[in-house]
């Protein structure tokens, strides 16, 4: 393989370029149908008796070791090779790249989970994170690659002129990938300690190491063909339990053109479990449930000592009585489990009153699944305000996704690697769909998972179940769960917990498939999340290496020496990120999703201007993109439960129109548009030179008649 | 090393070229506004069965996604041939 990646540069250009296409086109067959055969071999081992950590530890080892050794047959230290591949990549292994690129843990594994549990209201992020491509191909990628340097930062820092524009691209460029990386390597520890058993902290390093050999080595190069290789284990692994699981409902094997049919079915049994005796008498239980922890609530202190003193009461009775050992034992911790202060008790029953109250709620707290928003357009006052709010913020949401897709530096950057304008525009169609391919398999997986758990599960005998119930109770309890809460001996909808992150990693499971497609199905979420991890820590070091220390604090060091320090910080950042995900920090998925509306807000308006309006100035898109980072941080801020823990917020929560904390971004974009037009408008006209370079990029050949 | 910016002075082809690109990015991007932001506005209203699929659901699960394909390739094929046209195409060499 190492031969196809060599320099072709210095022969002629265009048929160069053809011979590479032609190399790479046989050498990825070849890999595709070796990954085929490697899966097959595998799971003829299984059926000869290989055990299931053998397979997870295998597919870990065999996907790791891949990924390395296309890190090692790329390495360089050319700068042009590590910083942006030798720009020969052909438009459509660069579509698979940033398929791969984009497609994170995120996508692959938590988006059909949404979906699942909120049914249309989840269709936001498969609008808004493909509907953002057209954003990436209308406004940005065929100037970028015409302006042709390095990084985004880059692009300001030209178009602009002075520091303080590169310096703000930047930081919001750290900011938002960083933020980003975590989540990914977080997502590769939970991935590799689930398939193989090993602790989290361990998964999290095994991860890094097969991020490191490749980006490390070879950068861009490197990145590339890799992510071309892991875009091509995802997608064969997200495939094929859905087909198979659509196979046993339908018989028919494209999911996709077939769904709507299932999910009229699964809206017609959406009607009978509301109404459903059953499902009746177990809401009426958690109800009742919510109605004794709001008393309690009253009187927290009073509540926790009359509960200590029954159940030590209840102890000594028992003692006594002379009960049998076992009862006697759960007493003993019924008394040892109380919780232990006024304050823990306060926390313990507000969390149990809130999931008490959403499972007295129809269909355990989810909205029915083809509903378009909450609440009702006709209904009375409250009823239309919902309506109205829950459209709101769907809207808001796409808006901040769409933009923040737009903007996220390690997407636009890979745009930089093809040969040209032209392929650059092909290239974004052949980005999309690959994206395409995926995200519209998604919401079909949502609803068939939905319909075998609505037409298996429910109403079965708990001690029938199958076995996947079980056995993923055992991974996580908070993934699967179930109590018979009203003790009848069969599953009600609102007995069951389900976790989203289950719903593609037990497809295959639920599916009646063996279990080397669970592996399959691990690794090919192990290849999202990896990738997207290599994309984010190349944009990171390369903005401090190449933007901070190149351009701004040490202009005349040599190529070598830039792209060894590129190397050492792509290494410390990385320990960093690692560091961090190992502490689990709280509530990951909201950092996925600010990180989006960071990027919209820094990145988009000044983008766009900067091509599009001659006129924009330094000055302004410096203030513009400091007033819509400013204003997004501040309303986070100042209305995410969690961030205002960490910083101390106590002021009440004031929503803006009601718009959620997430889509933050939809008022940072307009402002920052604002700033830079306005304060461009007073301030003197960028230099001729500024101008020419706008012109230059808008031209892919600019060339006397 | 500063990107090598030419001096040519644009001429009547070059800006008639730039205002056709203005022109079919309007028109797609007006397409883009619609799929997106209209019919999810009026998602409600547009629930009619299509296939099994409510419509409003399928477009935002399906149908958007197809445009945005459409979108992307057409504008792809509609400027390179432009370039051409305006005598703005990269060669080869």
């Amino acid at each position: 393989m190492a031969g196809s990646f060599e320099t072709a540069r210095e022969a002629g250009k265009g048929e160069a370029n053809r011979a590479f296409r032609l190399q790479l086109n046989k050498v990825y067959k070849w890999y595709t149908g070796g990954f085929f055969v490697f899966v097959i071999a595998l799971a003829v081992l299984e059926q000869l008796g290989l055990s299931r950590e053998w397979i997870g530890f295998i597919f870990l080892l065999a996907t790791i070791g891949l990924y390395a050794g296309i890190g090692i047959m790329s390495r360089t230290t050319d700068a042009a090779e590590y910083y942006v591949a030798g720009r020969r990549v052909p438009a459509v292994y660069n579509g698979m790249a940033t398929g791969a690129d984009w497609m994170s843990a995120a996508s692959f594994i938590g988006m059909a989970g949404t979906l699942y549990l909120t049914g249309y209201s989840g269709l936001a992020f498969i609008m808004g994170w493909t509907g953002g491509y057209c954003l990436v191909a209308l406004f940005l990628a065929p100037y970028l690659r015409k302006f042709g340097q390095f990084t985004i930062p880059d692009f300001l820092g030209e178009r602009y002129g002075g520091n303080l524009p590169r310096f703000i691209g930047i930081f919001a460029a750290i900011l938002c990938s960083f933020t980003y990386v975590v989540a990914q390597i977080y997502g590769v520890g939970l991935i590799t300690s689930r398939l193989t058993g090993v602790a989290f902290e361990l998964g999290v390093f095994l991860g890094l190491g097969g991020i490191l050999v490749c980006s490390f080595l070879g950068g861009m190069r490197a990145v590339t063909w890799t992510q071309v290789a892991q875009y091509i284990v995802l997608i064969v692994a997200y495939m094929i339990p859905v087909v198979w699981l659509s196979v046993k409902q339908t018989n028919f094997p494209v999911p996709q053109a077939i769904y709507g049919y299932q999910l009229e079915k699964v809206t017609a049994k959406e009607k009978l479990l509301t109404n459903d005796p059953k499902e009746l008498e177990v809401r009426e239980i958690f109800k009742q449930r919510a109605a004794e922890l709001t008393e309690k609530l009253k009187d927290p202190g009073a509540a926790l000592k009359a509960d200590k003193a029954a159940a030590e009461a209840r102890l000594v009775e028992l003692r006594a009585a002379n009960a049998p050992s076992r009862t006697i034992s759960t007493a003993e911790r019924a008394v040892s489990s109380l919780p232990k202060d006024e304050a823990s008790a306060k926390a313990a029953w507000t969390r149990d009153k809130e999931l008490a109250e959403t499972k007295s709620k129809p269909l355990n707290g989810m909205p029915p699944h083809a509903a378009q928003f909450a609440g009702d357009p006709l209904g009375d006052a409250q009823a239309q305000a919902t309506y109205d709010n829950s459209r709101r913020n769907f809207l808001a949401l796409i808006f901040c996704l769409m933009i923040g897709t737009a903007a996220l530096p390690h997407i636009l950057m890979r745009y930089y690697t093809v040969p040209s304008v032209k392929e650059a525009r092909q290239s974004v169609t052949w980005s999309l769909f690959f994206i395409f391919l995926l995200y519209f398999t998604a919401p079909a997986l949502a609803v068939l998972v939905k319909f075998e758990v609505f037409h298996v599960l429910i109403g079965t005998p708990i001690d029938q179940l199958p076995a996947w119930v079980a056995s993923w109770n055992k991974v996580d309890p908070s993934l699967m769960s179930i109590t018979d809460v009203n003790k009848d001996g069969i599953l009600q909808l609102n007995e069951m917990s389900i976790g989203g992150d289950i719903i593609v990693l037990a497809t295959a499971e639920i599916g009646g498939l063996p279990y080397v497609i669970s592996g399959l199905v691990a690794a090919g979420g192990l290849a999202a999340a990896l990738s997207t991890a290599d994309g984010l820590l190349l944009t990171i070091a390369n903005a401090l290496s190449h933007d901070l220390y190149y351009k701004m604090i040490d202009p005349n060091a040599s190529t070598a020496r830039r792209v060894t320090i590129s190397k050492v910080l792509l290494l410390m950042v990385a320990l960093v990120a690692a560091y961090v995900a190992a502490q689990k920090p709280a509530d990951i998925l909201f950092l996925v999703s600010a990180a989006f509306s960071f990027a919209a807000a820094a990145f988009f308006p000044a983008l766009v201007l900067g091509i599009f309006w001659k006129r924009a100035t330094g000055i302004a898109a410096s203030l513009g993109m400091i007033a819509g980072l400013g204003i997004t941080f501040y309303y986070m801020v100042t209305t995410q439960p969690w961030l205002r823990d960490v910083f101390g917020v106590t002021t009440p929560i004031e929503l803006w129109w009601g718009i959620l904390p997430i889509s933050a971004g939809v008022f940072g974009v307009p402002l920052g548009f604002v700033v830079i037009i306005l304060v461009s408008m007073v301030t003197t006209a960028p230099s001729r030179k500024v101008q020419k370079l706008v012109e230059h990029v808008r031209y892919p050949n600019l060339r006397e008649p | 090393m500063l990107t090598e910016v030419n001096t040519v002075e644009l001429t009547e082809n070059h800006s008639l070229y730039w205002r056709k690109n203005l022109r079919i990015t309007a028109l797609l991007l007006a397409i883009w506004f619609v799929v997106t932001f209209v019919v999810s506005y009026f998602a409600r209203e547009l629930s009619f069965s299509f296939f099994g699929w409510p419509f409003s659901f399928w477009m935002g699960a399906q149908g958007s996604l197809v445009v945005y394909c459409l979108i992307i390739g057409y504008y792809a094929f509609y400027m390179n041939r432009l370039d051409i046209e305006h005598g703005v195409e990269e060669l080869e060499d």
